[in-house]
């Protein structure tokens, strides 16, 4: 191959400098955020192991969720709970034979990121709401 | 002595493995359970959210809620196995490895599904 000439035409490329298509950064983000609940389900456990335990575990728990950090873990946590349940739903209807069409694919994908997003968005702002700023 | 013949020729007339396809079923079983109890999940947060230690116990002590709760918490908890052994067999090739990891992810998952069921349980009957 020495001193030949560079091919023209494209070879295979790797992940990094693929142009992401939607499908694809939705499948792996199916698979990220389906580990970051993996890791979430200590913070339900901690929620409800602390209500058992009594208002000093409570407290402790509240004082944890409601600092800025527990927040954006609660926010982060949300959306992944929601991108992973709309992606799910994406592929039980792949699972069925439907949906397999260029259109249809990028029509599921986009509906599960923009799902998503706005969804959590809504969630938190129907919360913030209804407890009045956070508390 | 080296093994002369062909996976294929070892395997054949064996029959099928039988169980090659239950991950892949049970994945789908608790997927669909879980979008109706996701839903629920997500609603009994935010009737709970800025409750006192009172309140919230009440509300996950009563009866439809902790049953809503805790088939919350076996579906995830038996989702959540298998999804993260696709992904260690995914990533880890190396035997001894692979098959620690994998059953870290059974203690893992075995034990917030207990632990949370319990702290329902407690909730529920007291003391």
């Amino acid at each position: 191959m020495a001193g030949s000439k560079a091919p023209t035409r494209p070879l295979s490329p790797h992940m990094q400098i693929y142009r992401w298509p939607l499908p694809m950064a939705m499948s792996i983000l199916h698979r990220i955020t389906g580990a970051g609940l993996y890791v979430g389900t200590l913070l339900m456990a901690w929620w409800l192991i602390a209500t058992a335990s009594g208002p000093n575990a409570y407290a402790t728990f509240g004082a944890f969720i409601n600092s800025w950090i527990g927040q954006l873990i609660l926010f982060g946590y949300t959306w992944a709970l929601l991108h992973h349940m709309l992606g799910g739903i994406r592929h039980l209807i792949w699972d069925t034979g439907h949906g397999f069409s260029q259109s249809e694919r990028e029509w599921l994908s986009l509906a599960t990121a923009v799902g998503s997003i706005s969804l959590t968005v809504l969630l938190w702002v129907i919360s913030y709401l209804s407890i009045g700023g956070g508390q | 002595m080296t093994e002369h013949r062909t996976p294929l020729a070892r395997v054949r007339g064996l029959g099928s493995a039988k169980t090659g396809t239950a991950h892949f079923w049970h994945q789908r079983l608790t997927a669909v359970a879980n979008v109706p109890l996701t839903i629920a999940f997500v609603l009994i947060v935010l009737a709970l959210l800025g409750r006192n230690h009172a309140a919230a116990q009440q509300i996950l002590a009563s009866p439809l809620v902790a049953i809503v709760m805790l088939l919350f918490i076996g579906s995830i908890t038996y989702h959540m196995r298998i999804g993260m052994q696709v992904i260690i067999e995914d990533y880890v090739h190396e035997e001894t490895a692979k098959l620690a990891l994998i059953m870290l992810n059974t203690f893992f998952a075995v034990a917030v599904a207990l632990a949370s069921a319990y702290a329902i349980f407690k909730l529920s009957f007291g003391v």
